[in-house]
């Protein structure tokens, strides 16, 4: 890599990626491989290309790139044909590789239909139209459905997500072929700092980590904030369950959120960045590392950028495994190598962080906002999402949707087109329930608010919060106690200990929802929690302990009948809480199969051979074995 | 001795790539967990020595995080994970399993030293949940009616068949 | 210097000052279990939050950690404030319901145990309140304590319970602690403290023993004062 410290540069550079990107010959077949991909499969996939490539002597090229988001029907193999639509197979698996090669390289694309094509795309960077194919198109690919006619992309708005699953990761100049670091030119050679603050500012962008706090606003707090050394870090801590977006920004697009730290460096005035990465995310690390690697060979992290008076770099620190780290007094204290116990937050870390030294901290999604932003300018970002939450939003939404994966859509949209819409409806039609948002600090939203527009404010009035934007949907056969429990239990481990209220008191709610759970909910109780929750919110120390509470005053708010049933009832209506359900096998259904004799654990159900079987209750542990091996829909919850 | 001798110099080894930085202690437990799957006592001393940090805030920190462990981990390390999308789908009933046909609890390691079990936070792959990783493999979509072949294979594996 | 109002009263005080030290200079007592005026203070018990008033917004704070600012009206007693008072104690006695402490400070409270909390059975004592491991470390000098693990397995005490190295057996922990977690026993030559037994130094001029030989010891190595001189005790000196 030759050194980038000039726009000339920066064009040869773009040049080379997008010869990698268009090829005007040969084929480029890319393979999401991202941590939850290579689960599915991808690897094998990406193994059974090369091994065919190799057999049968083909030319075209093989790219691994990140998370293409459709998370479901990974693995994902995209190819580019030259002058023809960019096509994606899904769910493809070892097997479907020779057939796939050959239909692409004939063109004939009938045994092994393309799950979509692409014919032209908008460069969300430039603004500009990419054609895929040059003149008419083939009658051949007219019957596959254009990728947004596909429901799941059909809403959806790739700002953040952009070049996820596009380019290679590893591939620095394919990220500049894409607009990468042309933001950052921008920024250093025409832009004054205070200006680039107030960009930020102008754009309406807020933090995309939890409370939504206004970025501009941070950074110029920061930039006025006196110290001989500034910092900025990322917080790539993505702690909360169920949110995986920031993984495959940071395994897919590691550049963006380094162009992002530089720009925001230069703006306030600091020197050293670091990008802190959840210990659990291996993949993440070594791309972040080899992208950092390439900035400071091409001279983009290091002195005198883009030949201005201006020098930076950035460390990679790994977390080790503390949810508690994610909040930034706390991710700072890990940063120097001490346990991360947060501290109050009455002197500010804008301006006394990192060794006591202003900081600023922003999340993996915020930073990757900031290069579009400057490249495209604040008054086309505002425009996007509402007027108080303005951009898009990348959504993890899992649980019990037909489609999951990461979805990116523009703030507002509501919570029905998103679980609807994108998400497909419920899994095999069953009863939405509820979407939890904002992870262990958020909440669960019902039914009755499924038009509810995505903004940071709406969801906190709805009791929840954004967070980093994990969406869980659930259906009716989630209890909602059992998942307020859950969180606590979450929280009582992940709590740092330091103060009484969080270390004590999501004990003491903890154990009383245990009891609620497990037969021995008294009168009382749910007052005692919501009495409880007051004093948590109110006397934690950080963020964590006061917002702890939420998922409980949540589920109270929308499903209190659910707690009454279980206290006053003694029953889980969605047939979850153990000690509440008892498992039975229905006789005129059980055709004597075995297979739950021979799962279960305690020998609790018994019988012979084509008898219909019976499950002891006094044996039976509550295992659900039986259940789920069931094929006969014999057994049922009571 | 011996070993002993070998363990102080190759923690000795990791401090000294870190400049003796007190700040980079987090990241010197890291390499010395990598080094010996656990963070041996006798390492902890070393670095307390090396790096005049009190022996009692290495051990806080050396305790304070998941990564960590003080007792050595079993050669597979089975991870539950207990992410929301993972709950919901009965990620707990596996870490039941898990713990019953095993015979040990969440956090400890078989006799023979095989197998450890543990729970873990959201691995992001609420797409193909419930999702354990042993090691570094991933099994998604796992049921508890697998999980004897899954331990079987493992099994078979520290005979290297 | 900065105006501002604590429980009705107009009170000066100086910029930077903590409301906690502000309110007690002026005759209001809060509550506290884990700020002593030789140790920094790091808001852990959560005893003394009080709600404060600035302009439109109202909040709670931590007067051992905030600082007085102009123009604020501060209410110790108001009904948020007592309820995050109340619960923290009854969760501290359920916490170590064998601390006769615990259970004097919420009875003068006013304050009974919530009956729905089950007390802990492990006889402990020990509310986190950190002080030992501050005096420890910023006052002795030699952190021989610490925590362990974290969350509801937070843990106090030396390293793997063992006893310490860096230990020297100077009392300040047991002193300090507000709860009488952590003890110190004496015979006439010995000192028993935090799993670890000392030898005494007899005075070399009345033959009293006074102090710990560990501890003198650490004393002229940090202080660079002849171990002679300093084994006479404070009376004879």
């Amino acid at each position: 890599m030759s050194k980038i410290n000039t726009l000339d540069a920066l064009d040869k550079a773009a040049k080379k990626g997008r010869d990698l990107l268009f090829p005007s010959t040969k084929i480029r077949i890319s393979i999401g491989m991202t941590t939850n991909s290579i689960a599915a499969g991808a690897r094998s996939v990406y193994d059974a290309f090369l091994e065919e490539k190799k057999n049968k002597n083909m030319k075209f090229d093989m790219v691994k790139t990140g998370g293409m988001g459709f998370d479901s029907v990974e693995p994902i193999v995209d190819v580019v044909i030259p002058n023809k639509p960019r096509l994606a197979f899904a769910k493809v698996t070892v097997e479907k590789v020779p057939v796939l090669l050959e239909q692409v390289a004939r063109l004939n694309l009938d045994r092994e239909l393309p799950f979509y094509r692409v014919d032209e795309q908008e460069d969300i960077f430039t603004g500009e139209t990419i054609q895929y194919v040059k003149g008419r198109l083939p009658r051949v690919f007219s019957k596959i459905s254009l990728r947004e006619e596909i429901p799941f992309y059909k809403n959806q708005l790739k700002v953040v997500t952009r070049n996820c699953g596009v380019i290679d990761p590893e591939n620095m100049e394919e990220y500049i072929a894409r607009g990468g670091y042309y933001g950052l030119h921008k920024a250093l050679t025409e832009m004054k700092p205070d200006e680039i603050v107030q960009e930020i500012i102008d754009s309406g962008l807020r933090g995309r980590g939890g409370g939504g706090f206004p970025t501009g606003i941070k950074w110029r707090s920061c930039r006025e904030a006196e110290g001989d050394i500034k910092y900025v870090i990322c917080n790539g801590d993505e702690g909360d369950p169920g949110a995986y977006m920031d993984r495959s920004l940071m395994e897919g697009d590691p550049h963006s959120i380094i162009e992002g730290m530089i720009i925001g460096a230069y703006a306030i005035g600091a020197s050293q960045g670091y990008i802190y990465v959840r210990n659990e995310y291996p993949l993440a690390v070594e791309n972040l590392n080899r992208a950092v690697m390439q900035a400071r060979k091409a001279g983009l992290l290091g002195k005198n950028i883009f030949g201005q008076k201006f020098s930076f770099d950035i460390k990679i620190a790994k977390g080790a495994g503390a949810f508690v780290c994610g909040e930034s007094t706390a991710l700072i204290a890990s940063l120097e190598g001490r346990a991360g116990e947060p501290r109050a937050k009455y002197t500010h870390t804008v301006e006394h962080g990192l060794w006591d030294m202003p900081t600023n901290l922003n999340n993996v999604e915020t930073w990757n906002n900031v290069p579009i932003i400057i490249a495209r300018g604040s008054k086309w970002f505002s425009q996007i999402g509402t007027k108080t939450s303005s951009g898009t939003k990348v959504f993890s939404l899992v649980g019990k949707t037909n489609n999951i994966g990461l979805a990116e859509v523009p703030m507002g949209m509501t919570i029905r087109d998103i679980v609807y819409g994108i998400g497909g409806g419920i899994y095999n039609d069953r009863e939405f329930k509820a979407v939890q948002t904002g992870g262990p600090s958020g909440g669960c939203i019902p039914k009755s608010l499924l038009d509810l527009p995505v903004g940071f404010d709406e969801l906190a009035d709805a009791g929840s919060m954004m967070g980093s934007g994990g969406m869980i949907v659930m259906d009716d056969t989630t209890c909602m106690v059992d998942i307020a429990k859950y969180f606590l239990d979450f929280l009582a481990k992940e709590s740092c200990g330091k103060c009484t209220p969080c270390r004590e008191g999501i004990r003491r709610m903890r154990s009383i929802l245990e009891d609620i759970c497990s037969g021995g909910g008294q009168e009382g109780d749910i007052e005692l929690l919501k009495e409880m929750s007051d004093a948590i919110i109110d006397g934690s120390l950080c963020a964590l302990g006061g917002s702890a509470p939420s998922p409980v005053l949540s589920t109270l708010r929308y499903f209190q009948e659910e707690y009454e049933t279980h206290i006053k009832g003694k029953k889980c209506p969605a047939g979850v809480c153990k000690k509440l359900i008892k498992f039975r096998i229905l006789d005129e259904q059980c055709n004597g199969c075995g297979k739950c004799r021979k799962v279960c654990p305690t020998r609790a159900a018994t019988g012979s051979r084509r008898e219909p079987h019976k499950i002891d209750q006094n044996l039976c542990i509550q295992c659900r074995a039986c259940y789920e091996v069931c094929t006969f829909n014999a057994i049922i919850i009571e | 001795m011996n070993t002993e001798n070998t363990m102080q110099d190759k923690v000795k080894e990791i401090v000294k790539k870190y400049k003796g930085d007190k700040s980079a202690l987090v990241a010197i437990l890291q390499d010395v967990q990598d080094e010996y799957r656990y963070l041996p006592k006798e390492a902890l001393l070393t670095i307390h020595e090396q790096m005049d940090i009190p022996m009692a805030r290495v051990y806080e920190v050396a305790t304070f995080y998941d990564a960590f462990s003080l007792t050595p981990r079993g050669r597979f390390i089975i991870e539950v994970c207990t992410g929301t999308t993972c709950h919901v789908q009965g990620g707990m009933n596996l870490l039941d399993t898990f713990e019953r046909s095993l015979r040990i609890n969440c956090g400890e390691t078989t006799e023979d030293g095989l197998f450890s079990v543990d729970r873990v936070g959201c691995l992001g792959c609420c797409s193909i949940a419930p999702v354990v990783r042993v090691n570094d493999t991933i099994h998604p979509q796992m049921t508890q009616d697998e999980i004897p072949r899954v331990l079987r294979t493992y099994m078979a594996k520290r005979y290297g068949r | 210097m900065v105006k501002l109002v604590i429980d009705g009263k107009t009170v000066q005080a100086e910029e930077g000052k903590i409301l906690l030290t502000v309110a007690r200079e002026n005759g209001i007592e809060i509550p506290t279990l884990c700020s002593h005026e030789t140790l920094e203070n790091t808001g852990a018990c959560r005893l003394c939050v009080v709600e404060i008033t600035k302009g439109k917004r109202k909040k709670i704070v931590t007067s051992c950690l905030y600082a007085a600012e102009d123009g604020i009206v501060v209410d110790t007693k108001s009904d948020r404030v007592l309820k995050v008072r109340r619960f923290v104690m009854q969760f501290l006695m359920a916490r170590c319901p064998t601390s006769d402490v615990i259970r004097d400070m919420a009875a003068n409270m006013g304050i009974a145990p919530e009956t729905r909390f089950k007390p802990s059975e492990d006889g402990k004592t020990c509310i986190f309140c950190r002080l030992c491991v501050k005096a420890c470390e910023d006052v002795v000098g030699v952190s021989a304590l610490g925590f362990a693990f974290r969350g509801v397995d937070k843990a106090l005490g030396t390293p793997y319970r063992e006893p310490s190295p860096a230990c020297i057996g100077c009392g300040s922990c047991a002193y300090i602690c507000p709860t009488r977690q952590i003890t110190m026993s004496s015979t006439e030559n010995t000192r028993s403290i935090c799993g670890k037994t000392f030898k005494m130094k007899a005075c070399s001029v009345c033959g009293r023993y006074f102090a710990p030989e560990e501890q003198l010891a650490f004393i002229s190595k940090k202080t660079g004062v002849d171990l002679e001189a300093l084994s006479v005790c404070s009376s004879c000196r």
